[in-house]
C-alpha cells in the first residue's frame, strides 16, 4: 500500500482518500479486510483517532463496513459507487478547473475540444 | 480523570520561566509540547511532576493535589532530557530498580524493545552514547504501568531508524493500551500527525492550545501581487508575511472573512504545522532577517 501525504490538507480526509483511492483501483477488493486503524497509523505515524475519523467518512458512504472483532472490510458494490460518485463530480474536479486554464492560455473552445480528441485517440 | 494546570508561574531569581498558565490533560490522549529552546517546556514538565515546585500556581490529578503526593505521583512518568540514574550501574539493574519503584513494569514487552532497538543490557549506563541512553530511557517510559507518560526531547541523539521505530512502538503501545502521552519535541513534522492536541508556548505562556486539526483549520498562507494580497487580508489576523520578487505572502491565522471574494490572482493554502510554529514563535529580528 502506498500513501501519499501533502501537510496542507487535514489528515483524516486525507486517509479516507487513499483508502477510497485504492477501492476503486482495486488495491483493496470488495469483502476483503482493508488494513487495520493500527495499522494503517502505525505505518504513516498517525493518530490512531484521526485514521478512525478517516475510516468512519467511508463506513458513512456505505464503502467499507466494521465487522465486530475482526476488521474493516471493503463491501459489495463499494467500487461502482465510488465511480458513480465520481462521475457526479467530474464536472466540478475537472472540466471546470481544464475551461478556467485553458482561458487563461488563450485556448478556443473549438481549440480545447480538438485538444481532448486527440487525447482519446492517444489513448 | 484529568490533569489540571491551574495558574501556574514560575520564576527563577528574578526572571520570570512561565506565567499564569493554565491547561488540561485528558486520559487517553497524545499531546504535542512544542516552544522555542528556553520557552520552559521542560520546566513545565518538571512542575507538572513535582520535580520543580511552582512559585505560584496548582497542579491536580482528579482534584487531588499532585505535590508531593505518592498516590498521583505513582500514576505518572517523566522523561527528561536529565540523566538521573548512576553513570556505573548496569542498564539490566536499572530496569529491576525502576520495577520495584513503580510497583509493575511491563517485561516482556521490555524485552522486545531491547532488541528492537539493539540495546545492550549488560552495559554501565554511564558508558552509553547519547541516542542509547535516550532509548533506554524511553524504554522505561513505555513499559512503566502509568496513565500519564511525559516525554521531554524522547529522539535525541537518536538516528532517523531509531526515531520510526520508536512512532511505531509508541502508536503500538498506546492502540494497545491507551493512556496519556505529552511529547516534547523540536522535530515538528516528525509528530505532527501523530499528536492529537497541541499546546504552543512561547513567551512564557500558552500561544496555542488546541485539536491539531482545528489549529491548522484556521493557519493560511494567502499569497498573490502585494496590493491584491493586502486587500484580501485587511483587518485578518496576519501573523507573518513573505517577500519574494513580486509574490507577497501573508500568513494568517484565524478566521478569513467568508463572504469577502478571493481574487483570481490569489492563492490561499494552509499552512503546516512545523510552519505555523516557526511563523508564531518568531522573534521580530528574525521575522525581518527572512524578509530581506
Amino acid at each position: 500500500m502506498q500513501f501519499n501525504f501533502n501537510s496542507t490538507e487535514p489528515i483524516y480526509l486525507q486517509v479516507a482518500d487513499q483508502i477510497e483511492e485504492a477501492i476503486f483501483t482495486q488495491t483493496f477488493v470488495e469483502g476483503e479486510q482493508i488494513p487495520s486503524t493500527t495499522e494503517i497509523s502505525k505505518e504513516f505515524h498517525i493518530n490512531p483517532a484521526t485514521v478512525l475519523k478517516g475510516m468512519n467518512i467511508l463506513v458513512d458512504a456505505n464503502l467499507i463496513e466494521k465487522r465486530r472483532g475482526v476488521g474493516m472490510f471493503v463491501i459489495a458494490g463499494a467500487q461502482a459507487r465510488i465511480v458513480e460518485k465520481r462521475r457526479d463530480q467530474f464536472y466540478t474536479d475537472y472540466v471546470k478547473k481544464l475551461v478556467s486554464e485553458a482561458k487563461k492560455l488563450h485556448i478556443t473552445q473549438a481549440e480545447l475540444a480538438k485538444l481532448i480528441e486527440r487525447g482519446f485517440s492517444a489513448s | 480523570m484529568s490533569i489540571q494546570v491551574q495558574g501556574v508561574q514560575q520564576s527563577f531569581h528574578g526572571h520570570t520561566i512561565l506565567e499564569d498558565l493554565n491547561l488540561t490533560l485528558e486520559p487517553n490522549k497524545i499531546y504535542g509540547l512544542l516552544g522555542r529552546n528556553g520557552a520552559g517546556k521542560s520546566t513545565l514538565l518538571n512542575i507538572i511532576s513535582n520535580r520543580i515546585r511552582p512559585t505560584h500556581g496548582t497542579v491536580t490529578l482528579d482534584g487531588e493535589s499532585m505535590h508531593d503526593n505518592d498516590h498521583t505521583l505513582g500514576k505518572i512518568y517523566l522523561m527528561s532530557e536529565v540523566n538521573m540514574y548512576p553513570e556505573r550501574s548496569r542498564v539490566k539493574n536499572l530496569f529491576k530498580t525502576t520495577r520495584l519503584l513503580y510497583g509493575g513494569f511491563n517485561d516482556a514487552y521490555a524485552a522486545k524493545l531491547v532488541h528492537a532497538f539493539g540495546l545492550d543490557i549488560n552495559a554501565r549506563f554511564g558508558k552509553l552514547s547519547t541516542g542509547y541512553r535516550s532509548i533506554f530511557k524511553l524504554i522505561i517510559a513505555l513499559c512503566v504501568p502509568v496513565d500519564y507518560v511525559f516525554l521531554d526531547e524522547p529522539v535525541l541523539g537518536l538516528d532517523a531508524n531509531h526515531r520510526e521505530l520508536f512512532y511505531q512502538e509508541l502508536i503500538e503501545t498506546y492502540s494497545d493500551q491507551p493512556r496519556t502521552f505529552v511529547i516534547s519535541t523540536h522535530l515538528i513534522e516528525e509528530i505532527a500527525n501523530l499528536i492529537e492536541h497541541v499546546f504552543v508556548l512561547n513567551d512564557h505562556h500558552i500561544i496555542v492550545n488546541g485539536e491539531v486539526p482545528d489549529i491548522l483549520a484556521k493557519s493560511y498562507t494567502i499569497s498573490g501581487p502585494q496590493t491584491d494580497v493586502e486587500a484580501y487580508t485587511a483587518n485578518l489576523n496576519i501573523v507573518g508575511e513573505d517577500h519574494l520578487g513580486g509574490i507577497t505572502a501573508h500568513y494568517v491565522y484565524g478566521a478569513l472573512e467568508n463572504d469577502r471574494p478571493i481574487p483570481d490572482t490569489v492563492k490561499v493554502d494552509h499552512l503546516d504545522l512545523q510552519k505555523l510554529f516557526v511563523i508564531l514563535t518568531n522573534t521580530k529580528e528574525e521575522a525581518t532577517a527572512y524578509v530581506n
